[in-house]
């Protein structure tokens, strides 16, 4: 059923989730204390003994995971990604990564959706971290369909998946049918004069800018990054031969969305970039929405960055 | 008393070749070691005899088929000890002597810490810290879910225990009742850069295991027979994992080595090695 209302994506997680462990006797779930936020109750419902709950012990987690792994088993790792990333990424390096263990790291409540909670509880790294680590492959879906489609592609692939899963809810940006591969950048909106390269919950707000920057006489293209490692290339290559680029990230502009898209641009064919996201500061109190404006990441924050650029003002 | 005379006795040839295969794990770390120019002999050599005792008669584990899925895990928690895992590795059938004497040279599978994709019989990339007793956690948990019997053991160091994840798996394995999972602490004393109880204090340790839910038993780490009867009888209680804490001198066996904080990763000269094998009576192997 295909609905335009916006829906949390960590409905689509949980649903997809279940669905493979019926199929699939290997898959476990592991949190952190984390059943609720993490949107495991069902799971935990109907395959009660296959839900580990280490309790409140993110080190724990992540390393109870690779013993999981070790013998078999396909866990599903969950915890808020701020505290699951920062407080176990010498585990998420050595012993899922190095050790390359079948264990998908499961983010959740990612980026700025904790608001007024603070920059303790946002999560604005986790790109940076999990990409700088060798052999993890790392992924922020758009929509709920696309966040199906990564829980089965992660499922499917044999090797460390970092699963990036927002908790604010968000429009379908997807046709049905249109699936998701690991690592295939897809093209939601074609366009001449910018591309404008987005993932998460900022690929709606990119539709949108796009629309803007089409009443503006832009024509602006918008690329949907869903895959942060391993990267596509080839289509970011293909955005940057036809001109500028702007990325937008929920996240610091140091090494995440814009950084990747950066390094794959000034290597293959070098143009002029905006790169929106939080910069390199800890964010100020209130909403999510609040911190969406003060950042610009908004449609007409995308819409400004966009249009400067193309004027040369970039 | 009759019965356990009459049973100690029974076991004396495989005490005494247990002991023999110690002696060689100690000589052929410190021989690994002194061509490497870097490693850890303390705690190789303070760990030797645990070492011997799992690779030699308790773990079941077959070197034809190393990834069996019924096999018992080993973990190194203290991966810092690579050069005895190696060697007890080495006496068990899973690597070579000519494995060994590629200990850290560029390329070799053999890294100053184990990489389970490149050495078989290691079951965990260890080094940093209190990485090992989460992971055998949930290699027990695995296990359980399966309802199989096959057993964890993890050793790890002392020092080690002043990481906070290890009490997160400590909390955990008692939670969950991992009966089929035991920690063998080697428990010599020193640390790095001194005694850890001059670093932060670890005891009363055993007392801390237990408040914990586990079952916890103190045995000389050295004595073969008593590590032989401890770790063949464990579980020491249903529906709790077991701790073993292994009283060990680091350095064991070396007089020079022995209980000096220094040699947790001093590397012997050739005149130190030449009179560290001499002292255990390995000069020819």
């Amino acid at each position: 059923v295909t609905t335009t209302a916006p829906a949390d994506c960590r409905i689509a997680f949980a649903d997809a989730l279940v669905a493979l462990a019926e199929a699939d006797p290997r898959i476990v779930a592991v949190a952190n204390d984390s059943i609720g936020s993490s949107n495991l109750k069902a799971f935990k419902a109907r395959f009660p003994d296959r839900l580990v709950n280490v309790g409140i012990a993110e080190q724990n987690l992540v390393g109870v995971s690779a013993g999981l792994a070790s013998a078999g088993r396909i866990p599903f790792t969950c915890g808020a990604s701020c505290f699951l990333t920062g407080r176990a990424l010498e585990q998420i390096k050595a012993d899922i990564a190095y050790s390359r263990h079948n264990v998908k790291l499961c983010g959740m409540s990612s980026g700025l959706a904790y608001g007024e909670l603070g920059p303790t509880h946002h999560s604005i790294e986790d790109l940076a971290w999990t990409r700088a680590v060798a052999g993890m492959t790392v992924i922020v879906p758009a929509d709920p369909a696309e966040t199906a489609g990564a829980v089965r592609a992660a499922a499917a692939m044999d090797g460390p998946v970092f699963l990036r899963i927002s908790r604010m809810p968000v429009p379908p940006v997807h046709s049905p049918g249109d699936a998701f591969v690991i690592g295939r950048a897809r093209r939601l909106r074609s366009g001449d004069d910018v591309t404008i390269v987005a993932a998460g919950v900022m690929v709606a707000r990119a539709l949108d800018a796009a629309d803007r920057l089409a009443a503006d006489g832009i024509s602006a293209a918008v690329l949907n990054l869903s895959t942060i490692r391993p990267i596509d290339r080839e289509a970011i290559a293909e955005a940057a031969r036809r001109g500028p680029i702007v990325t937008v990230e929920e996240h610091t502009v140091h090494g995440g969305l814009g950084s990747a898209v950066a390094e794959v641009v000034v290597t293959a064919h070098p143009v002029r970039m905006r790169l929106l996201g939080v910069p390199g500061v800890f964010a100020p109190t209130g909403s999510a929405e609040f911190l969406f404006e003060h950042f610009g990441l908004t449609p007409e924050g995308i819409r400004l960055a966009a249009r400067a650029l193309v004027h040369g003002e970039g | 008393v009759q019965h356990e005379i009459h049973a100690l006795h029974k076991n004396a040839p495989r005490v005494e070749a247990l002991a023999a295969r110690a002696r060689r794990i100690r000589a052929a770390s410190l021989r690994m070691v002194h061509a490497a120019r870097l490693g850890h002999p303390g705690g190789d050599l303070s760990a030797a005899d645990i070492l011997a005792v799992l690779f030699g008669h308790v773990l079941r584990i077959d070197r034809a088929n190393p990834t069996d899925p019924s096999r018992d895990r080993f973990i190194l928690s203290k991966g810092h000890a690579s050069a005895a895992l190696y060697a007890a590795l080495k006496e068990a059938g899973f690597l070579s002597a000519a494995d060994l004497a590629t200990f850290m040279q560029p390329l070799s599978q053999l890294n100053g810490h184990p990489d389970r994709n490149k050495v078989p019989g290691v079951e965990a990339n260890t080094g940093p810290l209190g990485h090992g007793l989460p992971i055998a956690v949930g290699a027990a948990l695995a296990g359980r879910m399966d309802g199989a019997t096959w057993r964890t053991f993890v050793l790890t160091g002392d020092g080690e225990l002043q990481e906070g994840s290890n009490w997160e798996a400590i909390m955990a394995a008692a939670h969950f009742g991992l009966e089929h999972l035991t920690v063998i602490v080697d428990r010599n004393g020193l640390q790095q850069g001194d005694a850890t109880e001059r670093t932060v204090a670890l005891e009363p340790l055993a007392a801390k295991w237990r408040a914990f839910g586990w079952s916890v038993v103190e045995v000389d780490g050295h004595d073969i027979g008593e590590l032989l009867a401890t770790l063949t009888g464990v579980p020491l209680e249903t529906g709790r994992p077991t701790c073993v804490i292994a009283r060990t001198v680091k350095g064991r066996g070396v007089s020079f080595i022995e209980n000096r904080a220094d040699w947790h990763h001093r590397v012997p000269s050739d005149a130190e090695l030449a009179a560290a094998l001499r002292e255990l009576g390995e000069e020819a192997s």
